[in-house]
């Protein structure tokens, strides 16, 4: 069973720098296997990231997972796969045709296929797993599962991946559980020999031991951010399971249990409410935070669908509330298990009448981390809800990120509360009156004074010391003043981030989010194409003067999105005022995680146009 | 309106309860509600239970929903903070708040259509959560605040003012309530403050999922007298299963009833519930009994009130939980932020 080497097109040949496909049948236990094969990468030192695209079902639908091996450290989908490992017969067509031209076709080859299955500008490679798997095994869970660490075996072989490196991480994975080592590395190694007799190795894609992965660490988003509001004080958490969220609130369970129990009584220092529904969940932080805990729910689009009377009643009665939305691919129940960008004017705007929403956008684990504790700061100082924007890509795959980082001496924030000393001081208190100009109000907790300073938190109109008021001169001076406060929330979110080109160029570029990494790629890319573009990360909404400053130093921004509609540009357009000529969108939206090839044909063809076309005239 | 106030002069002899307050001292802005609602007398029995038991007015906090029903928090315990939250959504917003600290006392105030029509669902959880309240139905029948429509509570073949018959069947919240888990069910009715007033007493002193529905009628839409919710129809139909007296830990324990007739129920925190039985073979310690005596009386046109259940040794929420004994709304970042040295270890473990 020998290379196929009759090829039209040469063999792609590449050390540390090359995209690995995975397409398996989900519930066939691939997927640990898979996490082995990108953690040994890393472990030896080569920089990856991974992106698991999954069916929104427990067992027998296909499933995938791409590796990005790229010592130069781009950590985005870069597009095209140059490995395909193509254990799932359902996917087969369209597995073979996402291979590379010169790239590998690794396949199971104990059933033999007709050659019309295979295309001749691809290297097959064909290993008979199956058989293996039966000559090994007689109980079928085994036959099943090993067969995956077999071709992990195989591979090692074919990349040259460090076996100690996978035999070290098999230790750690079963620790606790040892009998389950010793099958384990014997499958690996059966698959190991049997390549290493049968096959020509290695292949034309190699990994090469590396030294640039540092001290980095390899963590999903909502783990981090999970972390991050065990790390930012969070005591309350209230959700009802929607994927890709879920996973966020069961971590904060699993962290808060090691960390942030009582040492002698082992009591909780935290409340976790699986809700009934994701109003409840809303109502449930609603509660605890205007009593004075701080609270988050974790949900997806179709969660914030339903949250929105109650994210209403958070804004005009100014209770801190923290929501993370992993968003899905929408609308409606959409695509559950696919990623996107489109929940940007639904939490912006959230709920009926005039509101506006403090949005943060993380870019990778490792701000969802940040951000997290960040936004129960902001809720508390803002007194308004805060929404963490992620997506299923940051939120549910395995990130490649810088370590994640606390300061001791860091204090919670916990906003303009009115305590008993102040009230007993005879200080005046209007729950809605703004005392120091930037539109934010004090507030008490319940409980605090025997007779001063209770008010009536209600969702009808009030005046400035809380009482009901249905007066014009009432109500427009409150709604002003949330504006002000809105204003106010511009400086105190995170800024966004800008990087000049090389050289000055009139054409800049606005991304955020899970965008970044294939971003930065791109933008690689389209240097050496001798495209140059200023581009700004966006990291929170309400923008930044900075934004609209970068936007009037560019004849036209590219703005770079995972939706249909441009969300992020339409919010640039009606906050900023601005000429929607000058915005020219950039939309990746089929539920996969953009890729740098996407960005860089999509501005490349949008280049051709805007140069074609007359400034300040509206494009396609 | 509502931000009228309330004179705040007061007799100089006026009685004061263990903390030196007096009733008027936990009274809150006048009342916008029609001229002699049903719920106005609910507040009054609020009012008199809080001043009875001497709780600190700033120790409760008050949340309802949104209704006639949930408009009153506004009318008593002016000294408290209080929350009108969405329509049917009070449950969750006070669970919210007694997880965030377990030492106030929550009074949950909603109507009929805030909890058996829009907020049916949160209505059962809260109370499957135990979590550690006095919520209080307000139950007329209908829709005061929209003008008379129908609610999920309307006896079927129940007449409105105008002459529509309610042909759906009826949601009983107190047979609910038995069956989601709630440790302490009550049913009273507004016009009848010496039974209230002690079960409100009881209920507050009760750990754990407390629930009374109060059948309140509604004068402007719903006291016609087909309506089963009316003064004349309860009046007629009430069928009493005890009498409730409330002896707190504290209090000197008299025994002025006639041996036979009395059950004594002990609760977590050390009251004693004294029943003055009427109805002699109930036993409101039975939840299985309970609903079917409920459901047989219901059948026969009548409506059971008194204390129908209680379990006096429930836990609540934070007892499920395991949650610390501290309010978590008080612990800072020495008891909340595990420190960069945990934060070391979580990324080593990640590499």
């Amino acid at each position: 069973m020998a290379l196929q080497s009759n090829l039209a097109i040469a063999a792609i040949q590449s050390v540390n720098d090359f995209v690995v496909k995975f397409a398996n049948v989900n519930g066939s236990g691939s997927a640990s296997a898979n996490a082995l094969f990108a953690k040994s990468v890393l472990r030896m030192g080569v920089p990856a990231s991974s992106r698991n695209i999954f069916p929104s079902n427990i067992q027998g639908l296909p499933t995938w997972y791409e590796v990005r091996i790229s010592e130069s450290g781009h950590l985005g989908r870069r597009g095209g796969v140059d490995l395909m490992v193509a254990m799932n017969p359902e996917t087969w067509d369209e597995d073979v045709a996402e291979i590379e031209a010169g790239g590998y076709l690794f396949y199971d080859s104990t059933k033999p296929l007709p050659p019309s299955k295979f295309r001749d500008d691809v290297n097959v490679i064909g290993a008979p797993l199956t058989a293996i798997c039966n000559r090994e095994y007689t109980d079928a869970r085994q036959r099943q599962l090993f067969k995956n660490i077999i071709y992990l075996g195989v591979l090692s072989a074919l990349l040259e991946i460090d076996v100690t490196v996978i035999e070290t991480l098999i230790s750690e994975q079963f620790r606790g559980r040892d009998t389950l080592i010793k099958p384990n590395l014997h499958a690996l190694h059966l698959g190991r020999e049997w390549a290493r007799e049968e096959l020509q190795c290695p292949i034309g894609l190699r990994l090469n031991p590396a030294d640039k992965v540092g001290d980095r660490i390899f963590i999903t988003g909502n783990d981090a951010a999970a972390l991050g509001c065990v790390y930012g004080g969070a005591t309350v958490a209230a959700w009802y399971p929607i994927t890709p969220s879920s996973s966020l609130a069961e971590a904060f369970s699993a962290h808060c249990h090691r960390l942030r129990r009582d040492p002698d009584t082992k009591k909780k220092r935290f409340a976790i409410i699986q809700a009934e529904d994701e109003l409840s969940a809303i109502g449930v932080v609603i509660g605890a935070a205007w009593n004075g805990a701080r609270a988050f729910t974790a949900t997806s689009g179709p969660g914030i669908s339903l949250m929105q009377e109650f994210i209403g009643l958070a804004y005009f009665a100014e209770i801190p509330a923290v929501i993370f939305d992993i968003q899905r691919g929408s609308p409606s129940t959409g695509m559950p298990t696919r990623t996107q960008q489109a929940d940007i004017l639904s939490c912006a705007l959230a709920s009926h009448g005039d509101t506006k929403h403090v949005l943060l956008f993380p870019q990778d684990p490792r701000e969802g981390f940040a951000f997290a504790a960040d936004a129960l700061d902001l809720a508390d100082r803002l007194q308004t809800p805060i929404f963490v924007m992620m997506d299923l890509d940051i939120g549910m795959n395995d990130w490649l990120v810088e370590p994640l980082e606390w300061d001791d001496s860091r204090r919670y924030d916990r906003g303009k509360v009115m305590t008993a000393e102040l009230l007993d001081n005879g200080v005046e208190f209007g729950r809605y009156l703004d005392v120091d100009g930037d539109g934010i109000p004090y507030r008490t907790y319940p409980g605090t004074h025997p007779v001063r300073g209770a008010f009536f938190t209600r969702g009808t109109s009030k005046d400035r010391y809380a009482r009901y008021s249905e007066e014009g001169p009432d109500y427009v001076d409150n709604m002003q003043r949330l504006l002000h406060k809105f204003e106010t929330a511009k400086r105190l979110v995170p800024r966004p981030i800008a990087r000049a080109a090389p050289e000055p160029t009139r054409f800049g570029a606005i991304y955020f989010g899970s965008t970044a990494p294939a971003m930065t790629e791109a933008l690689e890319a389209l240097e050496e194409r001798g495209i140059h573009l200023d581009t700004m990360r966006i990291r929170a909404f309400p923008f930044h003067d900075d934004v609209l400053d970068f936007v009037a130093a560019h004849d036209r921004v590219f703005v770079v999105e995972q939706n249909r509609d441009a969300q992020l540009r339409t919010l640039l357009i009606s906050e900023g005022d601005l000429d929607p000529a000058r915005l020219v969108p950039i939309l990746h939206y089929d539920g996969t995680p953009v890729t740098a090839r996407f960005i860089v044909r999509a501005i490349t063809d949008m280049l051709d146009v805007v140069t074609l076309a007359p400034l300040r005239k509206a494009l396609p | 309106m509502t931000y009228i106030a309330k004179p705040r002069l007061h007799h100089p002899k006026l009685p004061t309860n263990a903390l030196g307050f007096t009733r008027r001292d936990y009274e809150g802005a006048v009342s916008t509600l029609c001229a002699g609602c049903g719920h106005d007398s609910i507040s009054a029995a609020i009012i008199q239970a809080c001043y009875e038991l001497s709780l600190p007015p700033h120790r409760i906090g008050k949340l309802s929903g949104i209704g006639c029903s949930s408009k009153t928090p506004t009318y008593f315990l002016g000294k408290s903070h209080g929350f009108n939250s969405v329509h049917g959504r009070m449950p969750s917003v006070l669970t919210g708040a007694n997880l965030a600290n377990r030492d106030l006392v929550y009074l949950g105030v909603s109507g009929d259509g805030d909890s058996a029509s829009i907020g049916l669902g949160q209505f059962a959880h809260c109370l499957r959560r135990a979590v550690n309240m006095v919520y209080i139905v307000e139950n007329n029948g209908v829709y005061g605040l929209t003008k008379g429509q129908f609610s999920a509570t309307a006896d079927k073949g129940s007449k409105a003012r105008r002459g529509a018959v309610n042909t759906d069947a009826p949601i009983d919240l107190v047979a609910l309530a038995l069956q989601l888990g709630a440790s302490f069910v009550a049913r009273s009715f507004s016009g009848d403050k010496v039974q209230l007033v002690p079960l409100i007493k009881a209920a507050i002193e009760h750990k754990g999922a407390a629930f009374i529905d109060v059948i309140s009628p509604c004068v402007a839409f719903n006291n016609n007298p087909e309506s089963t919710k009316s003064f004349d129809y309860v009046r007629a139909h009430n069928e009493t299963v005890n009498r409730l007296d409330v002896i707190l830990g504290r209090d000197e324990i008299t025994a002025d009833y006639a041996p036979g007739t009395l059950e004594t129920v002990v609760q977590h925190d050390g009251s004693i519930l004294r029943l003055r039985k009427l109805a002699a073979d109930y036993d409101p310690c039975d939840r299985i009994s309970a609903l079917t005596y409920l459901q047989q009386r219901h059948a026969a046109g009548e409506i059971v009130t008194g204390l129908l259940f209680v379990e006096p040794e429930a836990g609540d929420m934070h007892d499920l939980l395991d949650t610390v004994d501290a309010p978590l709304n008080g612990l800072g970042e020495r008891d909340l932020c595990p420190g960069s040295a945990a934060l070391a270890r979580y990324n080593a473990a990640h590499r």
